[in-house]
């Protein structure tokens, strides 16, 4: 009987963390950046060249950095996403253009909605290396304190949103 | 004559354009040393963009920018720990290809031995079965 039964509880076995491993997302790698204050930076504004934008600007409330660029698939996929729940939600939502020309961006918030309080231009990347990121697009939730509580990669669904983001933002609120 | 005599011109053809392919800025050192340093770090350093290929191997910008990066980091004097530093503190230590041994990760280091020693000892008993089963038969 056992004969039989130890090949059956491998296979089972086998068969479970297979099953496990694919419903792992191999390109969510965790950030070491949780739980850390949010990387300085200070870059041109897309919109105004002349005036910069710091990350203390974004500092002090709640806020949502999202980075973008108008080359990337997946961020249209997630624009009307964004666009809905600034009209939705008060939310302090600000954009980190990554590796963009700026004319193209320019056209693209202008033909698909600009939900950002503000865009900043990172031409080169350098403050996406800064914040780890390898996949756009990325959002980044920063508490009160500009701690980074909370990484999303890939595109925000609207469920994500709803059920994990925002619940997440409303906490954040709540605590001094 | 005629097939080889082609096929060297296109060999050279393939050989000749594939660098200029390359978007990468050119580096250049002049300590040896340095260049030794680049090219070992470049393929420790995981791309986390296409993740089965190396920082050296892969085309992606991201890879093309942390090379650059790291480059930068050797000419301005960097040693290889405080750029591992650099690459962890922002990636996390998934981009190493050899990950320092903690916690998370000793089953990761030790669990193919671990699935030696279990491999060994259940061949072991087997043998010892069927040689006893053999020396009853016998």
């Amino acid at each position: 009987m056992i004969r039989y039964l130890f090949p059956l509880t491998i296979f089972v076995g086998l068969t479970v963390l297979f099953i496990y491993g694919l419903q792992n997302d191999p390109r969510y790698v965790p950030s070491p950046l949780i739980n850390k204050i949010a990387p300085e930076f200070t870059l041109p504004s897309l919109h105004n060249p002349e005036s910069n934008i710091s990350v203390d600007d974004i500092k002090g409330a709640v806020s949502l950095i999202n980075v973008w660029a108008s080359w990337c698939v997946a961020c249209r996929l997630e624009h009307p996403i964004l666009n809905e729940a600034v009209k939705k939600y008060h939310l302090n939502l600000y954009g980190l253009n990554y590796k963009d020309k700026r004319t193209n961006a320019l056209i693209w918030l202008e033909n698909l909605g600009n939900p950002y309080i503000e865009s900043a231009y990172d031409e080169y990347g350098n403050v996406g290396i800064d914040y780890g990121v390898y996949g756009v697009p990325e959002t980044f939730l920063l508490d009160k304190k500009g701690v980074i509580r909370y990484k999303h990669i890939g595109p925000i669904d609207k469920r994500q949103f709803d059920d994990i983001i925002m619940p997440l933002i409303k906490k954040l609120e709540q605590e001094s | 004559m005629k097939i080889l005599y082609q096929s060297i011109v296109l060999a050279l053809i393939i050989f000749t354009t594939h660098k200029s392919f390359s978007n990468d800025e050119p580096v250049y050192f002049t300590d040896k040393n340095q260049e030794q340093r680049y090219y070992s770090l470049i393929e420790e350093v995981r791309c986390l963009v296409c993740q089965n290929q190396s920082l050296a191997d892969s085309n992606a910008p991201l890879a093309q920018d942390l090379r650059n990066e790291i480059f930068k980091m050797i000419k301005s004097e960097k040693s290889n720990s405080q750029i591992i530093e650099f690459l962890v503190e922002r990636y996390g230590d998934f981009v190493l290809y050899r990950p320092p041994l903690k916690d998370n990760t000793w089953l990761l280091w030790f669990g193919p031995f671990l699935f030696l020693i279990i491999a060994v000892t259940t061949a072991i008993i087997f043998i010892k079965k069927q040689s006893q089963n053999n020396t009853i038969d016998n």
